[in-house]
């Protein structure tokens, strides 16, 4: 039979017929000795190993039976340091009560002063008896206030970008922004100072994250070049990887500004895109209050995306990405805080319109705020024992021990016992709040 | 309760994406060959050489398909989200591409696509007076976090309110709904733990378990088969290559599920956990307020003992016309998450006017502001629920979910009809909600209609008798089990034979 193949004739009935009869028996014997085996492979059933070690139910059972789980939540001790809040009663503006008694507040977000603003109140109260208080749904599906409508065409003019787009949450705000254009595969470098929000976006998007130096524009090129490099070994996939670079205006975990001058020019020599996240510096820096990039004289069209939360100087509740429509329409249909919760109550809209409305009309507070954040930084640089971090012109300031003890715990106790101190001389303070266990960097007891 | 449509009703839907899916194509190309104008955004000129931000496969539906009946979702209202609402009149030059708004309004519109529940979006001024003060004294925001600055004494009201509302222990609240899963369930379980959750769990939950770290394993929707083999090989193998025991299993549900609108098996589950020793999360975004006798949810509809909940979540979107959720158990749980929680340390505290409305209004429901409102509201709503599922099954309708959820989802399945249903029904003055793909299966594109204790029976009345024009005219009569509207003719048990 082999030789009427090698010969690659057609096979003809009638000598396959003859050849059969020719071949010696041995060779008949073989082969349907091989065809049976061959079938009875075919028909038997795989080999799993796991089927060795496959529990019996009585087996299981007793498993069952045996197994205790942790408890749901650990117990917290009484004294935990951030179990007891303080309780404030009252508007919490720049007089604040708490815990009975009355202070001045050092402790909130409140740049503006516009949490007490008699105009802001009115809009609000406007709003609340045109709308009532709740939006009953998200963006897709009757959510869309006109008040929304205004609000985000009024934010995109005030920033001098071409669209933006509403949040109902700041936190939500960078922490669906960032999974909404980086996924997996593609590489963030971010600042190791960035904030809490932002490190959540980052884990939600599954990107791969290169932390750099905090304000380290050296320590950032050198990565860009390492991954440079990289891309060279692989150009297939290179073309297809985005890259971001992710940092705050003006950080909240140290209180400076980053040097978006280089980081521009470090964008266009690598290709990367910038988002700025602007929670703190949004109504701040710049002449105007329009954040980091008038400060330092940027055209904002070279950022891709700037973030900011309206907590802090807008004195309302939400957030919100401005920037190209390139940009930011795509986070309407992939934006999962946008999408998938319920849009941000009128009142507030309406309160931060009114908020900007009084930001554009006198500029000069932002002046006011600026010369304030200077005399108080002086004036805090006196104190012995303690360092202040932050720049000269930030509103938001940390108090450092010069030497730490070494224990975080034992720090905690001492900047509780100083802030206790102070609220008894009515002054109002806090110590920073970290969650220990999750943060990547965790900055020192503040 | 799901009932599957005809087989031919199948082959067609797949048939029309096919043909969107082709047209597409010829789109795509005649765009890209400029044949035709690109109406979409475009990079910068300075920019073009990056990396493109997006694929041009990622973007494939919204361009092609969803571009074209675009015109039915993000509907601008001017006024408050009622019964009915007043919607601003958009057009359209160029195909859905951009809209342009006319400035009229069109007004006095039924609205059946608003989470009103309880019908607490109003504007009534003796209602809101309470809203109102508080406004005026504590200004909008807060500024702070809950921790630091921002725990406001009305904070601690509503939470000790809430907690008595579901008769737990404690509660805590939290600025968003959809923050209170995705910041809570990361501090609640953690890496070498297991997280069970259902097919069909919103996003937010979805999220919250990915940011955890644990190891997650999907069971089919509502199936307590499926859920036990899962609890029970998890147990006997426990985790995939070491072998270790799992430190802890949760479970994580819902109690109405906002696109399917069946209500969750909980008597079954809460067996299934105390023999399993696994905890159990359940989510009441829909369900608060919404079902039970008295408004408190699953629990009290199948009469369970709140205690046997590990973890109740909520939110205060939906039933109580405000923004926000919560979390309430016993004392440990709220005491952990108080001090552990990313919301409590990172994010902003709840804004007083709007915990004010959630104060009122649930004062409202308990009955605690001396009247019966709340008790009256709740039954309306059950009402017409009833009334509402019921006509639309003798209409002949799919319709999906448990008889007694406010959440009435109406089967299209043809991507066709989804712009023609939402479209006529406009012009009939009635606003519904079209949810297709991907929110959805792709076969399965539905209406949603959510029933408000608002609505009256003359709008009920109105919108039914749109929907059976509308179901004859675009034939989405597919269910081959309508009832009839005359049981007792059924119910004839003696037969006079006529002499």
């Amino acid at each position: 039979m082999a030789a009427a193949v090698g010969m690659g004739q057609q096979w003809v009935l009638v000598e396959m017929v003859q050849a059969f009869y020719e071949a010696p028996a041995y060779h008949l014997i073989l082969e349907g000795i091989l065809i049976l085996w061959i079938i009875r492979l075919l028909f038997s059933k795989t080999y799993k190993l796991q089927e060795r070690s496959d529990l019996t139910p009585k087996e299981k059972e007793e498993l069952i039976e045996e197994w205790q789980p942790e408890a749901l939540v650990p117990p917290v001790s009484k004294d935990h340091p951030a179990l007891n809040y303080s309780i404030v009663s009252g508007p919490p503006s720049h007089k604040i009560i708490v815990n009975g008694k009355e202070c001045i507040n050092f402790a909130s977000f409140n740049f503006l002063g516009l949490l007490d603003n008699e105009r802001v109140k009115n809009a609000a109260q406007a709003s609340l008896r045109k709308y009532g208080v709740g939006t009953c749904g998200p963006r897709g599906f009757y959510g869309t206030f006109d008040v929304h409508l205004e609000l985000e065409d009024r934010l995109a003019k005030f920033m001098r970008t071409e669209e933006s787009i509403i949040y109902s949450y700041g936190f939500a705000t960078i922490a669906s922004a960032i999974p909404a254009y980086s996924k997996r595969g593609d590489i963030v470098f971010v600042d190791e100072a960035a904030c809490f929000a932002i490190q959540k976006g980052l884990q939600a998007s599954r990107s791969n994250i290169k932390l750099f130096k905090h304000n380290d524009t050296a320590d950032l090129e050198q990565l860009l070049k390492e991954q440079e490099i990289e891309d060279q070994k692989n150009p297939r996939k290179a073309c297809v990887t985005r890259r971001f670079i992710l940092v705050e205006g003006l950080y909240m975990n140290t209180g400076d500004i980053c040097p978006l001058p280089e980081l521009i020019k470090l964008k266009y020599k690598y290709k990367v895109r910038i988002f700025l996240e602007e929670s703190l510096s949004f109504g701040v820096l710049g002449e105007h209050g329009r954040g980091v990039t008038e400060h330092f004289g940027i055209n904002v069209d070279d950022i891709d995306l700037i973030s900011a939360n309206m907590e802090n100087s807008l004195a309302s509740i939400g957030g919100f990405c401005c920037g190209r429509s390139f940009v930011i329409d795509h986070q309407r249909l992939s934006g999962q805080g946008y999408c998938f919760s319920a849009s941000l109550p009128p009142l507030l809209a309406a309160a931060a319109i009114e908020a900007l409305n009084i930001m554009e009309e006198n500029p000069d507070i932002f002046q006011i705020l600026r010369e304030k954040c200077k005399r108080i930084h002086k004036a805090l640089q006196r104190i012995p024992g303690l360092i202040v971090v932050g720049d000269l012109f930030s509103p938001a300031l940390h108090l450092q021990l010069e030497e730490p003890s070494g224990s975080r715990e034992n720090d905690m106790k001492l900047l509780k016992r100083i802030v206790d101190y102070c609220m008894n001389r009515s002054i109002a303070l806090t110590p920073a709040r970290y969650l220990e266990k999750e943060e990547k960097c965790l900055p020192p007891p503040r | 309760h799901f009932e599957q449509a005809p087989m031919y009703v199948a082959v067609l839907t797949y048939l029309s994406f096919g043909v969107g899916t082709i047209f597409g194509y010829l789109r795509d190309f005649m765009r890209a060959c400029g044949l035709e104008k690109c109406n979409l955004a475009a990079e910068r000129e300075e920019q073009k050489d990056f990396v493109p931000l997006y694929q041009d496969f990622e973007n494939f539906y919204t361009r092609n398909l969803y571009m074209r009946i675009r015109d039915n979702w993000n509907r601008p209202i001017c006024s408050v989200p009622g019964p009915q609402f007043d919607l601003m009149e958009r057009v359209t030059d160029d195909f859905n591409w951009t809209f342009r708004f006319t400035g009229r309004t069109i007004k006095d519109v039924i609205n059946m696509g608003s989470y009103n529940y309880l019908g607490f979006a109003e504007t009534e001024a003796n209602a809101l007076k309470t809203v109102a003060d508080v406004l005026q004294n504590y200004g909008t925001g807060v500024c702070s976090t809950r921790q630091e600055m921002g725990n406001l004494d009305k904070h601690i009201e509503l939470e000790n309110l809430v907690a008595r509302f579901l008769d737990v222990e404690a509660a805590m609240v939290f600025g968003m709904g959809f923050a209170t899963n995705s910041m809570n369930i990361p501090s609640l379980v953690g890496k070498g733990c297991l997280i069970l959750s259902d097919e069909l769990n919103h996003t937010s939950l979805v999220l919250g378990a990915r940011l955890s770290g644990a190891t997650i394993r999907i069971f089919k929707h509502n199936n307590m088969q499926s859920l036990e083999k899962l609890l029970t090989d998890a147990i006997a193998y426990g985790q995939p290559r070491s072998r270790r025991a799992w430190k802890k299993i949760l479970i994580l549900v819902e109690g109405i599920y906002s696109m399917e609108g069946s209500i969750v098996r909980l008597p079954e589950i809460v067996a299934l956990k105390k023999r399993y020793k696994a905890y159990l999360y359940l989510d009441e975004a829909h369900s608060i307020g919404a079902v039970g006798p008295t408004g408190r949810g699953v629990v009290e509809y199948f009469g369970m003992n709140p205690e046997d909940v590990d973890v109740l979540m909520g939110t205060f979107t939906k039933s109580f016309g405000a923004a926000g959720g919560y979390i309430a158990g016993k004392k440990e749980l709220v005491d952990f998450l108080r001090t552990h929680s990313h919301s409590a340390i990172y994010a902003t505290s709840m804004c007083p006017p709007v915990a004010e409305q959630i104060i009122r209004s649930m004062k409202c429901v308990m009955g605690l502001d001396g009247t019966t409102q709340g008790l009256q509201r709740v039954h309306q709503l059950g009402e017409n629920t009833r009334y509402f599922r019921r006509r639309l099954h003798e209409m002949g309708f799919i319709v999906y979910g448990n008889d007694d959820s406010p959440v009435v989802p109406l089967l299209l399945y043809m991507p066709g009809k989804i712009g023609a249903f939402a479209r006529c029904m406009l012009t009939k003055n009635i606003g519904v909600v079209v949810v297709g793909f991907p929110a959805t299966p792709i076969a399965e594109s539905r209406a949603r209609f959510c029933v408000s204790a608002a609505h009256t029976r003359e709008m009920l009345d109105t919108v039914l008798n749109a929907l059976d024009e509308l179901g004859d005219f675009l034939q989405l009569k597919y269910s081959r089990h309508s009832r009839s509207s005359r049981p007792e003719l059924y119910d004839e048990t003696s037969f006079e034979l006529e002499d």
